[in-house]
């Protein structure tokens, strides 16, 4: 059956800490599964108990602290990372309904040659003032830049229009920043967005997909991708 | 969160085989684990059904499409035909949630969400549909009934249903096809239809259900059963809309929404009108008063709004959600103007 093959035998599943209020009894093999899945590149294997989110494998299980929690109800998008090159909520995914996956974070965005053109971006608009959120925004911008087709807000069903302000508001809506930098984080994205990227093409620098989490010339370079 | 186990299985007959009382289905997660999590539902057994369900959408020689229940909501969104035949459906998939939330909700969990009641999502409050038998806070006197029901709800719950998707649906004829566990004889079926396959095929919005006296069920599903596909018609001659009216402009839930066809034939007689609600009702709510009115006259604005009063007139808001009502019909209305040639 998938998903039960690597489960943990029973004595080393009981030497998983029970959540309080539920007998140790039932912290069985049961309840814990073995997730494999490549993270920024590289591959993962943890043993995970059932009920841990994405965004505790990353954060409490790999020490990837970059993603962060907000309201972990899926609704400010601080934990926003790339699942397969899409982005989603961490803190709504099961790390379990994760295996198999290629998830991205912040910590992955950078590469040899330094910062992501978006984090240059963000940096030249001055579009953080706490930071909490910008994690989350990165890695929705980044995956916004890849979406295709209208949004709430484009007049044309059929278009596939271009990213005004309006339209990156929209885009961005699953991201809240307490600071109110919104102002500056619709700049640094619609800069990014118009920039045409280094090979000309916008989406050149961040296009990465299911099997190339960098560009082939970063990739080339000897990104950390490289090992996966 | 109670412990659980996990099984991800192939098939939607492996699925559906695995089902017991006290497991559920996940797809996306984004409703079921933030449930899970609030303590709202406390599955011991969770089938992932990601992998037991089509996630392709396919053209039917009819001209209608077959939406597999996997198929994310931005998927859907964003697939051409949907753009092109159906756009009341692509607007309210595109209304709904954000980018993110759209990026891993599924078409089935979309239909089998949950409500936002506050009441419901709070455990330490009564409510009888998460808690049957314990009251309904919503229904007190002060409670915050802003987002509640204003038709079909009965004195033991007013929770709305919160799908975008699932009023276009309704207002498009969508089937909905799900699997059955095996030994289910079908008996006392509503809106069924029942194959050799194991399947059945309800009609939107017969998938949903008034609350009544048994809140507790949102749909009319037995247990077990799994949505594993949406059937939509060929495309409807004439012309739609989505328009959804929320507390602030995106990712946000609709206070009212409307999805709505309108189709004049060349007599200058409305030979088509589809209307539904979302956000007055535990359903998505077929406006087929408002849409008889509506049938077979020259169309108008008077004569949308006299469809929109006649379909308002039995409304029965709570204490401090009268302006549903309102709303509602000026929506109607105004939704239907926007669609004359």
């Amino acid at each position: 059956m998938p998903g039960c093959g690597g489960r943990l035998n029973q004595a080393a599943g009981r030497s998983n800490r029970p959540c309080p209020g539920y007998p140790v009894a039932v912290m069985d093999n049961a309840h814990v599964t073995l997730v494999s899945l490549t993270v920024n590149g590289e591959p993962r294997t943890v043993m995970a108990d059932n009920r841990l989110s994405l965004l505790d494998l990353l954060r409490e299980r790999l020490g990837l602290t970059g993603t962060k929690k907000g309201c972990d109800h899926g609704q400010c998008g601080a934990c926003t990372v790339l699942a397969d090159g899409r982005r989603v909520n961490a803190c709504l995914a099961l790390a379990v309904a994760c295996d198999g996956a290629s998830i991205q974070t912040v910590e992955g965005l950078a590469g040899p040659g330094g910062l992501h053109p978006l984090q240059q971006a963000f940096l030249r608009h001055d579009a953080f003032q706490c930071g909490y959120c910008t994690p989350g925004q990165l890695c929705s911008a980044i995956g916004m830049l890849t979406e295709t087709g209208p949004s709430a807000v484009t007049a044309d069903l059929a278009a596939d229009p271009p990213l005004t302000p309006g339209e990156i508001r929209e885009r961005m809506s699953g991201n809240l920043c307490r600071c109110g930098a919104y102002v500056n984080i619709v700049a640094a994205i619609s800069s990014e967005a118009s920039s045409g990227g280094e090979a000309g093409d916008p989406l050149a620098a961040i296009s990465f997909g299911d099997t190339a989490p960098y560009p082939p010339a970063r990739r080339a370079a000897g990104s950390r991708a490289g090992a996966s | 969160m109670r412990p659980f186990s996990y099984a991800r299985p192939g098939s939607t007959a492996d699925a559906v085989s695995q089902f017991r009382d006290g497991a559920a289905y996940l797809a996306g997660g984004t409703n079921l684990v933030d449930l899970m999590r609030l303590g709202v539902t406390a599955p011991d057994h969770v089938i992932d059904v990601t992998r037991a369900v089509s996630s392709q959408v396919d053209e039917r020689e009819s001209g209608g499409l077959t939406i597999g229940a996997g198929v994310r909501n931005s998927d859907l969104a964003s697939h051409p035909l949907v753009r092109e035949r159906y756009p009341m459906l692509a607007r309210a998939l595109l209304s709904g949630a954000s980018g993110q939330v759209r990026n891993a909700a599924t078409v089935g969990g979309n239909l089998l969400q949950r409500t936002r009641c506050p009441y419901f999502q709070d455990v330490t409050m009564p409510c009888n549909k998460r808690s049957p038998g314990s009251g309904c806070q919503a229904t007190a006197p002060g409670a915050d009934t802003a987002h509640l029901a204003v038709l079909g709800h009965s004195t033991c719950c007013a929770a709305t249903h919160p799908s975008d998707m699932a009023v276009a649906l309704t207002a498009l004829n969508a089937r909905v096809r799900v699997a059955s566990p095996a030994g289910d004889d079908h008996a006392g079926a509503h809106v069924s239809t029942a194959n050799p396959d194991g399947t059945r095929v309800i009609e939107m919005p017969g998938l949903h259900r008034l609350p009544g006296g048994i809140p507790e069920r949102d749909t009319t599903l037995r247990p077990g059963e799994l949505v594993t596909e949406v059937e939509l018609p060929p495309p409807p001659g004439g012309r739609q809309a989505y328009r959804k009216v929320r507390e602030r402009a995106s990712f946000a839930f609709a206070l009212v929404s409307v999805a709505a066809l309108l189709d004049v034939g060349p007599g200058g007689r409305v030979r088509d009108c589809r209307i539904a609600l979302g956000g007055v009702a535990h359903m998505p709510w077929r406006a087929h008063t408002a849409e008889r009115v509506v049938l077979g006259a020259p169309p108008s604005a008077a004569a949308f709004a006299a469809a929109a009063e006649a379909e308002l007139r039995y409304a029965r808001p709570l204490p401090g959600n009268e302006y549903k009502v309102t709303l509602a019909r000026n929506l109607i209305t105004d939704v239907l103007g926007e669609l004359l040639p």
